[in-house]
């Protein structure tokens, strides 16, 4: 029965087998949104666009979908949601600056400065990097990080100013800022040198040999020329920075508290909650129908964040196919 | 794209520049002297970096690794000296890994596959890359709670189990090792489909001049010679899936030991929950319940060893450059 399988594949028969195979990647993509979408939509119908708004404790507000009855009444899905957007799109946000402005400097490092062996031995330095498991970035942060700026760089007059609202540990905005863009910077930093790497020798040499020394030379023909992959490979750390779950979570402090710029210097050590970190812990509680819908509505968001910026990223890269500077 | 080989390293990596352009910084405007210091500390600063975090867990894992705790089941226990070792996390790790790699290294080889090879209608080639780059760009944790929603359903009990309630888990090694396998898809389906684009034309022409159809040409000719481009992508998506917590915590269940649905052998311990080193890490530290500091710092420099042995093997086998091989997953989380 089997003997019709092992005879050598026709090409119509082959070509159906793996479009099949093919497409299960799209369906896997619509599933995903049905799914997540059927989940959130008691938040949305209950809550309305109001729902991404502010207003009110988000603590507190989870809290009280805790033990609702199974069939929650309308009222019981009241949530605003802003404190976690904020916290994601500042610690996102922060992160990608700071994580851009070091890799263009690495790539350009590794591209014009660096001694021949040190360029080599960068590679497996950004690997390396690049795949450390994220829950080690964030055992290294609390275990290190947290208490290194509980203990030294925050005052003990600065924890008593705000002793009344919340509790200054170390945990917050600046610890999950340094670690995220730990965590960002050498995937920018791989696809930058790469483009940088695919910019044709002779445009740059072109460049200095009309006087441009070598770094203006960079800047000026062979960053420019690869902007596009610049912006796809920021858009792409920006996909993981604002879905980073378990490092925000654990070293972002304990209140989904949103940090005020008018606080000055307390600003930086103020705790706060993302998106994804307020998915992970609220994750014990989610058979609770309010919370439940609630947290799939977080997930939504942070799916269709990461839909927009992978497509983005892919538009943007169109124009570098042209000359071929992209693969 | 087409046609670009990938080459031994990236030119970029290694610039055949002249030495007498370096000493003459000196005579730069200020502001490409100060960029230029700026471009040493940022590339210096990534290796001390990079260089700390090892050597921090190297001597903090030597320090607290006891060979017995390789071997021990975790128990719950206040004090660290009680609470077991790793050895179910360490299974955890070990088959969430030949899971995720088994269901998702075929999927995403004959995917590239399609897409290269025959790929029409254009439209739906164009949607197929498009959806993988999705994936590709969808944080875990979504993926994680899309797979709970799905294998809730009451038609995939067999998946995991049905709770006391009657309504299904959703939690078992099954279930997570299917959603681990979306993490690994999209670095295996690149290095692959970059593979098969820088085999030359000629190759395939030579192939159908013989009278090979094209479903052959693809199985004796261009398979066999993808063989290091398909090794890099699984071993990227291998260290995908063994770096993911936020899978492991919402799919696995995270319980503290390995607990197998029911006796039948593998059957039953694919169906049950379990922890993975990473979710261990996570329970273990100040943020998670164990609280065990010392298990921790043990537990992430296995999972380092684990993750340093991939890249080692990713940079023998790779034929592209490290850059490129990263470039290739796009993002190595």
């Amino acid at each position: 029965m089997f003997d019709r399988l092992r005879q050598p594949w026709s090409d119509d028969r082959a070509e159906r087998v793996l479009g099949a195979v093919a497409c299960l990647t799209a369906i896997a993509i619509v599933l995903m949104v049905v799914f997540v979408a059927e989940r959130a939509w008691p938040t949305f119908s209950h809550e309305g666009l109001s729902w991404l708004g502010s207003g009110g404790s988000l603590d507190s507000q989870v809290n009280a979908m805790v033990n609702t009855s199974a069939n929650p009444p309308a009222s019981a899905f009241f949530l605003r949601a802003w404190p976690l957007i904020y916290g994601t799109l500042l610690t996102a946000g922060f992160a990608v600056i700071f994580g851009l402005a070091i890799s263009l400097a690495t790539a350009i490092f590794i591209v014009d400065f660096a001694p021949r062996p040190v360029a080599r031995a960068m590679a497996p330095v950004i690997r390396l990097l690049a795949s450390i498991p994220s829950v080690v970035y964030g055992l290294i942060g609390i275990l290190v990080l947290v208490p290194f700026v509980g203990n030294n760089l925050i005052t003990q007059g600065e924890k008593a100013s705000v002793a009344n609202v919340i509790e200054l540990t170390g945990a917050g905005l600046l610890v999950s800022v340094v670690i995220l863009t730990v965590m960002i910077t050498p995937i920018m930093t791989a696809l930058i040198t790469d483009a940088l790497g695919s910019v044709p020798r002779s445009w740059h040499e072109g460049a200095v040999a009309l006087g441009l020394n070598p770094l203006r030379a960079t800047i000026a023909v062979s960053l420019r020329a690869v902007r596009p992959a610049i912006i796809a490979a920021a858009a792409l750390a920006t996909a993981r920075a604002i879905g980073e779950a378990i490092v925000i979570d654990m070293v972002s402090g304990g209140n989904a508290f949103t940090p005020k710029p008018q606080d000055g210097v307390i600003f930086f050590f103020e705790p706060l909650r993302t998106l994804a970190s307020e998915i992970i812990d609220q994750s014990e509680n989610i058979s609770e129908p309010a919370l439940r819908s609630s947290i799939y509505a977080f997930a939504l968001l942070l799916m269709f964040s990461g839909f927009m910026l992978s497509i983005g990223s892919r538009l943007v890269r169109r124009p570098l196919r042209k000359y071929e500077l992209s693969n | 794209m087409s046609g670009v080989e990938p080459q031994a390293l990236p030119a970029s990596v290694a610039p055949p520049r002249g030495r007498g352009r370096r000493s003459s910084v000196r005579g730069w405007r200020r502001g490409d002297q100060l960029i230029f210091v700026l471009a040493w500390t940022a590339g210096l600063g990534l290796c001390l970096v990079a260089g700390a975090i090892v050597i921090f867990l190297g001597v903090e894992g030597l320090r607290y690794l006891d060979p017995k705790l390789l071997v021990t089941s975790p128990s719950a226990a206040v004090d660290q000296a009680h609470s077991g070792g790793f050895l179910d996390p360490l299974i955890g790790t070990l088959t969430m890994a030949v899971l995720g790699t088994l269901i998702a290294t075929p999927l995403a080889v004959l995917t590239a596959v399609w897409v290269v090879e025959y790929g029409r209608p254009h439209w739906l080639a164009a949607v197929v890359e498009t959806s993988i780059e999705m994936v590709a760009g969808t944080p875990d944790i979504v993926i994680a709670i899309f797979g709970l929603a799905f294998f809730q359903l009451g038609i995939l009990a067999p998946f995991s189990f049905r709770a006391s309630g009657g309504g299904v888990y959703g939690r078992s090694f099954l279930a997570a090792g299917i959603m681990m396998s979306l993490l690994a898809l999209p670095l295996t389906y690149t290095a692959t489909r970059n593979g098969l684009r820088a085999i030359p034309r000629q190759q395939r022409e030579a192939s159908f001049a013989l009278g090979k159809t094209r479903a052959a040409t693809i199985r004796s000719v261009l398979l066999p010679s993808l063989r290091p481009d398909i090794a890099t992508g699984a071993t990227l998506g291998l260290g995908r899936i063994v770096g993911s917590t936020a899978i492991i915590v919402l799919l696995l269940g995270a319980t503290l030991q390995n607990s197998p649905q029911n006796s039948v052998p593998l059957l039953g311990f694919l169906r049950g929950t379990g922890s993975t080193l990473t979710s261990y890490i996570f329970f273990n530290s100040p943020a998670g319940e164990g609280n065990a500091p010392q298990k921790a710092y043990a537990a992430a420099f296995v999972l380092l060893l684990i993750v340093l042995g991939l890249n080692w093997i990713v940079g023998r086998v790779s034929r592209i450059g490290a850059g490129a091989a990263l470039n290739a997953g796009r993002m190595a989380r």
